[in-house]
């Protein structure tokens, strides 16, 4: 690197890379070349705002200036305005940090995201990376499992278990081996942050594992990451190397005599494996077919040995409550929902990504003034929040405040915080059926109300569409998902009928039923 | 001579052996596998149940249970739809028929050229920007009818 060369930053996560960020990288190469001028360019972590992307970033003595979306066409053009200097030009959003998309967030776990260049430990360090296991170090087992209790800190992968009870009770099991798993299986349509941080700040997933394991006495972890994330893989291997040859993993964490190792799994395209019973059983090689419960994977988990098993965002929010404490952490959020959720915007949203911000705006400030409404312009008629498993929600209830509670007192869920909107074309009979349709295509089979039941559900969804006897059907259609809803034995088959319900419920003008809601 | 017979058995046979120590080594080499050979042969099947001590049927089990894993040579190229709910908010039904119409095939299917092989996909993580497809390993995001068929003809142009 050259003293005056000027630092530009072309993003490597793989939405930036899916709209060009490679070519754009190539083309800032090439041009700088032509004219004779040093660039280094840093290949950083998305910010999340995808409509921008690729965002180029440059590095003035006022800040980042960032340029976006950049096409590698524009490439000439940008360096005829001055890029390198901050030039004007139509791209031009002005320093990155002061746009209100990213100044009115509450970036914790986020915060290095975009930033840094993810495989650099060097960076990581330089922005308080393993500030949280030094101090780990510095504790007791106990001590930390007590800080993370104290946090508040509940499981952000949609079921929102504290966290600090399920470390607590694998670190009171006794067994010879214990393990740490991470649930990277994002299957959920609207939700990359688990993505986001796989790609773009590697080490902080890394960081927590470790925190977990030392904090429990589990001496290897194991990250089950979806087929589907090839780049997040690649991502994660490297760091996961980086790391241990820096001695930040193995037998001899930095001297302090804790061992931990860690290893990627790779899925193989089956979304009930993000169930947690499921996933271990397909780490252990086996079909992914949820176990009953109990026991607890806490005390009988892989290999039958007791388990932390987590959601990636609650694990990557680990280091900076032990960097910071219990009660900077606590400080955020509403009542039981405490610290800050990373809100996914998806679908068809004109300002979509990540916005990260404690728990208690409502859904309409999302949608809105960090949305920007639809993309398309029209009405947005309904927002599914949650995953394919969460409710629709009308219009009506876009001033929801987001916290776990007030969500669950309306029969929604925030889940982990994406939400999927849809404008007024959307037809909600459809969105049921497909619901349904999802479940039966990704059902495990092993109990009945989820394998029959999403079956029988398509089948009578398309008889209320044809208009075959409709009240039967809707009669039938409700009774249908009370069974599934209270005979299923996990979430896959126990919940698909929340987004079906919903439809029906606040969209019964799309099934050609009156509004009827007598659940 | 039947398509399923031509892979290189010994490399298969080295993948297994590599990793059969893992602690649950069956996803591992079944990935091995169709890294290798596109596909999971239906004679590797017995080789990974001896191997892992386990019944063909098991082995069989795992796989087909699998959406990831293909007991078939797929086309030249894979290209996968997504039509999960953030990509049908923003239009992936419609590219999902305008994909079929373009290949000439079906879901799950592969063109008569050999060529491409279709498969649906439920969420790439790209869901601010659909609609999104992969092809091969590579992403795009934000794919409408014209950039589907100058990406589908690049890949025809250069074979």
């Amino acid at each position: 690197m050259s003293r005056d060369a000027i630092t530009v930053y072309v993003p490597r996560d793989s939405t930036a890379l899916a709209l060009g960020a490679d070519h754009v990288a190539a083309a800032i190469a090439a041009e700088a070349g032509r004219r004779g001028l040093k660039v280094d360019i840093v290949r950083n972590g998305s910010r999340g705002m995808f409509w921008l992307e690729p965002l180029v970033e440059v590095g003035t003595p006022v800040g980042r200036i960032g340029y976006g979306p950049v096409d590698a066409g524009d490439v000439p053009a940008l360096f005829d305005a001055g890029l390198l200097g901050g030039g004007d030009h139509p791209l031009r959003q002005g320093e990155v940090d002061a746009l209100p998309y990213l100044k009115n967030q509450e970036r914790l776990t986020f915060a290095r995201v975009g930033i840094t260049d993810p495989l650099s430990l060097e960076d990581y360090l330089a922005h308080e990376g393993y500030a949280g296991l030094t101090r780990a170090l510095a504790m007791e087992p106990e001590a930390i499992v007590q800080t993370v209790l104290d946090s508040g800190l509940r499981g952000r992968g949609g079921a929102a278990f504290p966290t600090g009870i399920k470390w607590k009770t694998v670190a009171g099991a006794r067994a010879a081996q214990k393990y740490v798993v991470c649930n990277a299986d994002e299957g959920d349509s609207g939700t990359f942050s688990d993505r986001m941080v796989m790609e773009d700040d590697p080490f902080m997933l890394i960081e927590g594992m470790t925190i977990a394991g030392i904090a429990v006495g589990a001496t290897h972890g194991y990250i089950y990451v979806r087929s589907e994330y090839p780049h997040a893989i690649a991502t994660l291997d490297e760091a996961i190397a980086i790391a241990r040859r820096r001695g930040y993993l193995g037998d001899d964490i930095q001297g302090s005599g804790k061992r931990f190792h860690l290893e990627v799994r790779k899925g193989a395209g089956a979304y009930i494996c993000g169930e947690e019973t499921a996933m271990l059983e397909s780490l252990e090689g086996k079909r992914g077919v949820v176990r009953a419960k109990p026991p607890l994977p806490a005390l009988e988990g892989l290999f039958g040995k007791p388990t932390v098993i987590n959601n990636l965002i609650s694990l990557a929010s680990v280091p900076i409550i032990l960097a910071r404490g219990a009660e900077f952490y606590k400080n955020y959020g509403v009542g039981r929902s405490a610290g800050t959720l990373p809100f996914q915007l998806a679908g068809n949203i004109k300002r979509g990504g990540l916005v990260e911000k404690a728990f208690g705006l409502t859904l309409r400030e999302l949608l809105e003034d960090f949305g920007g409404g639809s993309e398309s312009g029209r009405p947005i008629r309904a927002v599914q929040m949650g995953g394919p498993l969460g409710a629709y929600m009308p219009q009506q209830q876009f001033d929801t405040p987001l916290d776990y509670e007030a969500f669950a007192a309306i029969g929604a869920m925030i889940g982990h915080g994406g939400l999927v909107v849809f404008d007024d074309t959307v037809d909600m009979a459809r969105q049921a059926r497909y619901a349904m349709e999802f479940c039966a295509v990704e059902s495990c089979g092993k109990c009945t109300p989820c394998r029959i039941g999403s079956t029988r559900g398509v089948e009578v969804i398309d008889k209320l569409i044809a208009n075959q006897d409709r009240p039967q059907q809707v009669h039938l259609l409700r009774s249908l998902c009370d069974t599934m809803v209270n005979g299923s034995l996990c979430a896959m088959g126990g919940m698909t009928p929340f987004p079906v319900l919903s439809a029906l419920n606040h969209f019964p003008e799309d099934f050609g039923t009156p509004n009827e809601k007598a659940a | 001579m039947n398509r399923q017979q031509i892979f290189d058995v010994a490399a298969v046979r080295g993948i297994i052996a590599e990793r059969k120590g893992m602690a649950g080594a069956m996803l591992p080499i079944l990935h091995g596998i169709q890294e290798k050979v596109g596909y999971i042969p239906a004679d590797a099947v017995p080789m990974i149940a001896g191997e892992l001590n386990l019944s063909r049927a098991e082995v069989h089990g795992v796989i087909s249970f699998y959406h990831f894993f293909r007991q078939q040579p797929p086309g030249k190229h894979v290209v996968q739809v997504c039509r999960a709910e953030a990509c049908q908010a923003r239009g992936s039904e419609a590219l999902a028929g305008q994909a079929q119409d373009l290949l000439g095939c079906a879901f799950h299917e592969t063109s008569a050229d050999g060529q491409f092989t279709l498969e649906p996909v439920y969420c790439l993580g790209q869901c601010a920007c659909g609609p999104n497809i992969m092809i091969d390993d590579e992403l795009h995001a934000r794919v409408g009818a014209d950039k589907l068929q100058r990406l589908v003809q690049a890949k025809r142009e250069a074979t």
